[in-house]
């Protein structure tokens, strides 16, 4: 698994670059996924600005709500499920695609025409996945903070100016940097491990259901276990 | 000129190949017969090392294709035309990027000479009108035209055909023949057919071999291979239940 990974990163340093199929790739991982991980960020926020303004309220903080909510999206809850949302619409249909292509001996099909398939068909993925996941995650942490001040502000009467004078105070750069990190690791990770469970698929119906489950799966828990190394690192 | 020498390859508990011999004659035609699951496929994904074997040697021009690192593989690979069983198309593209694909991957041509060799080779095979299509859009038989079409787009020096007319109606079966024949006599390739139409492929064809039980059982040219003494070759010529190959 390693090796596969090691031989893609190399290939993308490699002549000539798959511009193209980058540019496709970013729009399937990116573009494609911006809805879902547009309404997964909205009813997120919305939950953070209810669970956190009773929270808060309790210790009669609630002009805090902005800032909890930007810090836990910013350093945790962006990066992972905006990964989570793009694993299972876009991680699961790599893992389905090349586990079919298998089946169908088009990798087979590459090899004999000479041409590297890991080059063609994981490396453009791994790049563009590197582009557009940091993207998705801003879009997510936006689009959530914005759910949180609906909730907050809209409904639960906290003030608009200490929403986000709160948020202003206690956000730095690093909260962003971090988010960032985590998610470019996210990406590499989600196309990392759905191009190999994909790529080395029984070729059967039964081999690809089962590894786009296994993609998914093993997606979700690298993801959970490389968030908590990320955060002690990085805390 | 291709040799197998002493080809061994296992998967798991099943061996499959138990130490093939084999030469095929350079610019000629050799199809490997034999019972459904008795190696041929695998012995033809050996001579491009789509798989690798357990013990023995594919020489391609005295050079031993099993010990190459990958760069020195994907050089030997490219004197290879391959049409697969499904034809196995890139199903995200149109018939013409596929045919076009080797092309745009593997040399410098300029988008107008890969239209005109495309075009031609389209032509050749009976797809002029068809470049536009998915492979989904496609009959069985228009694609394994389509994939023999791109087998031949790189002027390759042996081609390999893994059962090129399974699942075809008998009509449609010789016309692959057909085109199989003539494109073989147009451009000078080495073919080597995996294929269960006997006696049709007979026609197209300069030797046969018979595998059998992992190993080569017979090796002639068709006339010679239709009146073979060995009773598993007469066995299997004549569809018999009865005899030395064991029916499941």
């Amino acid at each position: 698994m390693f090796v596969f990974l090691i031989s893609a990163i190399v290939q993308a340093f490699r002549a000539p670059a798959k511009l193209r199929l980058i540019v496709y790739h970013i729009k399937t991982i990116g573009v494609d996924s911006l809805s879902v991980v547009a309404l997964s960020g909205f009813f997120t926020g919305m939950v953070m600005g209810f669970q956190g303004y009773y929270s808060l309220r309790q210790f009669n903080a609630e002009s805090w709500l902005g800032s909890a909510t930007a810090l836990s999206l910013l350093r945790e809850l962006g990066p992972v499920l905006s990964a989570f949302m793009v694993t299972g619409r876009t991680g699961s249909a790599m893992a389905a695609e090349l586990g079919t292509m298998r089946a169908t001996e088009q990798i087979d099909a590459l090899y004999s025409m000479a041409i590297n398939p890991i080059k063609y068909l994981v490396t453009p993925r791994i790049v563009a996945s590197l582009i557009a996941m940091p993207m998705l995650t801003a879009i997510f942490n936006v689009i959530g903070i914005f759910g949180s001040y609906a909730v907050g502000v809209g409904i639960l009467g906290v003030s608009s100016g200490s929403f986000f004078s709160g948020m202003e105070n206690s956000v730095v750069f690093h909260d962003v940097y971090s988010g960032m990190i985590k998610s470019l690791c996210f990406g590499l990770i989600i196309t990392w491990i759905c191009c190999y469970k994909g790529f080395h698929a029984p070729p059967m119906a039964t081999g690809v259901s089962q590894a786009t489950t296994e993609s998914v799966v093993l997606s979700f828990v690298f993801i959970l276990v490389w968030d908590y190394f990320l955060t002690s690192v990085m805390l | 000129m291709i040799q197998v020498v002493d080809l061994y390859k296992a998967f798991g508990r099943q061996q499959v190949l138990r130490g093939v011999n084999l030469e095929f004659a350079k610019g000629k035609t050799t199809t490997i017969v034999g019972t459904s699951g008795c190696g041929k496929t695998v012995l033809l994904k050996h001579l491009n090392a789509l798989l690798l074997p357990d013990r023995g040697e594919v020489l391609i021009d005295g050079i031993d294709i099993t010990k190459l690192g990958q760069k020195e593989l994907y050089q030997i690979r490219a004197k290879f035309g391959v049409l697969f069983q499904g034809a196995a198309l890139l199903d995200s593209m149109t018939v013409f990027d596929n045919v076009a694909f080797p092309l745009r991957e593997k040399t410098r041509m300029t988008e107008g000479e890969v239209k005109t060799k495309v075009a031609d080779r389209l032509e050749q095979v009976g797809l002029a009108e068809m470049g536009h299509k998915l492979p989904a859009e496609l009959s069985g038989g228009m694609r394994k035209r389509a994939g023999l079409a791109r087998a031949l787009i790189m002027d390759p020096e042996i081609v390999l055909f893994d059962e090129p007319t399974t699942g075809l109606d008998p009509v449609l079966a010789t016309s692959i023949h057909q085109l199989i024949s003539r494109t073989q006599h147009d451009f000078g390739y080495t073919g080597i057919i995996v294929s269960h139409t006997i006696p049709q492929v007979f026609e197209i064809t300069d030797y046969v071999v018979m595998l059998a039980g992992g190993v080569v059982e017979e090796v002639a040219p068709p006339e010679a291979f239709s009146v073979s003494e060995s009773p598993i070759v007469q066995q299997f010529i004549h569809g018999r239940t009865e005899g030395p190959i064991d029916v499941l």
